[in-house]
């Protein structure tokens, strides 16, 4: 179980990115965090990770409060953060380097063959394109099987049917280790495909707006009636969130 | 590794494997000084000017040849290379030591950085008097000075450069919770190698520098010594020989240390003259 009760963060230049934030989420859950940009999305998930500490409030994994980050939380950054000076196959080791050589061997190979690029395994990352990158981040995190893991828009720089092969496996990855997910993502598709419950968040300060339990069966299809009808709910709820409290339609609403 | 070789031994034309093909044009770079070389050997056969205080190349040469037969030469360019070389290693170690460290922990940067940038603004041979009485005239006080003169750059280039260590990779060494030595070793020093190679070139550079106050300071054998012999002595080939000994060995170094370091820089994605 994790806990994120009455989270704030205050960057240091004053800016008040998250104020109270409430969120449990049951081991194996997955959830999708939706909603436009600077709404504290990357700031939940570093907080969550333990990389950054709210300013108030707290975050806790199966009791134990989060002050650092630990081996059972993976988190993928919003940007690839490859070591340029490791190949790609040493960049996924990176984080399983305790573990035995010949078992890393292993274990970066299926990580690599997971995302679709064992045959780049010695490539530099700048030889990379930038979903290639993304992908091996996602491996990056994905081979130390950790217990929660976090998403920050792992897709966003993929193709629609690349896209969907690594929602697959992502799923098929879940059906395994049944980790617990929380993903940020700007795809609504991606989140009712994805997500047992998609979490809409508003900006100024970054706070939840709704949270929606879309009641569509597993496995979900994306072409069918029901999951397109979902869509469109989505879809107005995240323009509503995106207009400004107020309802001043002076206001553009934004496009999402 | 391996795999990389391979993949990109098949780019018939990928620019890096380009440039560092030897085709020659490498050549271009010893049109000025064989020119120089020639006019002054015309110069001073014509008798246009005297070769008395200023030797021709080729008495040079000669010189450098003598030497070498003698088996001087040898003798001088081993004594040199050995104190640059224990010197230089010393340097480097300290300037690496200390320049991460206090990069890394801001407190330890607080409390020796100003001490170390007020030293550094001492010419180093001003230390000359106080290293002889420390450590005598003999080669642990020349070897002290050539590492002080290498320490600077390295430890100089090395903290600073942790400084500007792109933080968003050291949160991923976070995420994995890295050690603060894995964080130093797998991430901040991988990281700040191209500014640190420089720093070693300039602080071989350096080192080189030094090697001749040193060995000015009371020698029986060197390159230094040689300079200093060739002074007294009055002969002024011998000063140039051992000047161009210095040339070649210096730039054969700086060579030696630029190539054997491209392999650890493959990885960069840096900016590519035109030619
Ligand atoms: N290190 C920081 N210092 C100060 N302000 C920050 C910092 N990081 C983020 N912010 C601010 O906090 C707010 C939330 O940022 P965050 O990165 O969490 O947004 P996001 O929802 O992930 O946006 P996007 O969808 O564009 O990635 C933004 O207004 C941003 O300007
Ligand atoms: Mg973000």
């Amino acid at each position: 179980m994790l806990d994120i009760s009455g989270v704030s963060k205050r960057y240091p230049n004053g800016l008040l990115a998250l104020a109270g934030l409430n969120l449990a989420v049951a081991q194996g859950e997955i959830v999708a965090i939706v909603g436009g940009s600077g709404c504290g999305k990357s700031t939940a998930l570093r907080l969550v990770s333990g990389l950054d500490m709210p300013s108030s409030g707290s975050v806790s994994l199966d009791g134990t409060p989060v002050t650092a980050p630990r081996e059972e939380i993976g988190l993928v950054f919003q940007e690839p953060r490859l070591m340029p000076w490791l190949t790609i196959e040493q960049n996924v080791a990176f984080g399983i380097r305790h573990l035995p050589a010949a078992e890393q061997v292993s274990r970066v190979s299926e990580a690599l063959a997971r995302v679709g690029l064992d045959s780049h395994a010695g490539h530099w990352p700048r030889e990379l394109s930038g979903g290639q990158a993304q992908r091996v981040s996602l491996a990056r995190a994905l081979v130390g099987r950790p217990k929660v893991l976090l998403l920050d828009e792992p897709f966003s720089a993929l193709d629609a049917l690349t896209r969907g092969d690594l929602q697959d496996h992502l799923l098929d990855l879940w059906a395994y280790d049944r980790p617990t997910m929380i993903l940020v993502t700007h795809d609504i598709e991606e989140a009712l495909f994805l997500a047992d419950r998609i979490v809409v968040m508003q900006p100024n300060p970054g706070r939840v707006r709704t949270e929606v339990v879309p009641p569509v069966a597993r496995p979900r299809d994306r072409l069918n009636g029901e999951f397109l009808n979902w869509k469109y709910k989505l879809l107005r709820e995240l323009d509503h969130a995106s207009r400004p409290p107020s309802g001043d339609e002076s206001f553009p609403a934004a496009a999402i | 590794m391996s795999t990389e070789i391979a993949s990109t031994a098949g780019v018939p034309d990928a620019p890096a494997v380009r440039a560092s093909r030897p085709d020659g044009k490498w050549l271009i770079g010893f049109a000025l000084p064989v020119f120089l070389a020639l006019a002054w050997e015309v110069a001073v056969a014509t008798q246009i000017v005297n070769g008395r205080l200023l030797p021709t190349p080729s008495k040079v040469i000669m010189t450098l040849v003598d030497l070498a037969n003698s088996g001087e030469l040898l003798d001088h360019v081993l004594a040199t290379l050995w104190r640059v070389a224990l010197g230089f290693v010393f340097g480097v170690a300290a300037g690496t030591l200390v320049g991460a460290v206090s990069g890394y922990w801001t407190i330890v940067r607080r409390v020796i950085d100003p001490s170390l940038q007020a030293l550094r603004n001492i010419p180093s041979i001003a230390w000359v008097p106080m290293f002889i009485l420390w450590f005598g005239i003999f080669e642990t006080s020349k070897v002290i000075l050539i590492a002080v003169g290498v320490f600077f750059p390295i430890y100089l280039a090395l903290s600073g450069a942790i400084l500007g260590v792109d933080r968003k990779l050291v949160e991923v060494g976070r995420i994995f919770r890295f050690s603060h030595r894995e964080m130093i070793t797998r991430i901040l020093l991988p990281a700040t190698l191209p500014s640190y190679i420089i720093a070693l070139r300039s602080g071989l550079g350096l080192g080189w520098m030094f090697v001749v106050a040193a060995e000015f300071m009371g020698a029986e054998q060197g390159l230094g010594f040689l300079l200093v012999d060739g002074q007294q002595t009055g002969r002024p080939a011998v000063i140039l020989a051992s000047i161009t000994s210095f040339a070649i060995l210096g730039k054969l170094t700086d060579w030696l240390l630029a190539s054997v370091s491209a392999r650890f820089l493959k990885w960069q994605d840096g900016f590519k003259p035109a030619e």
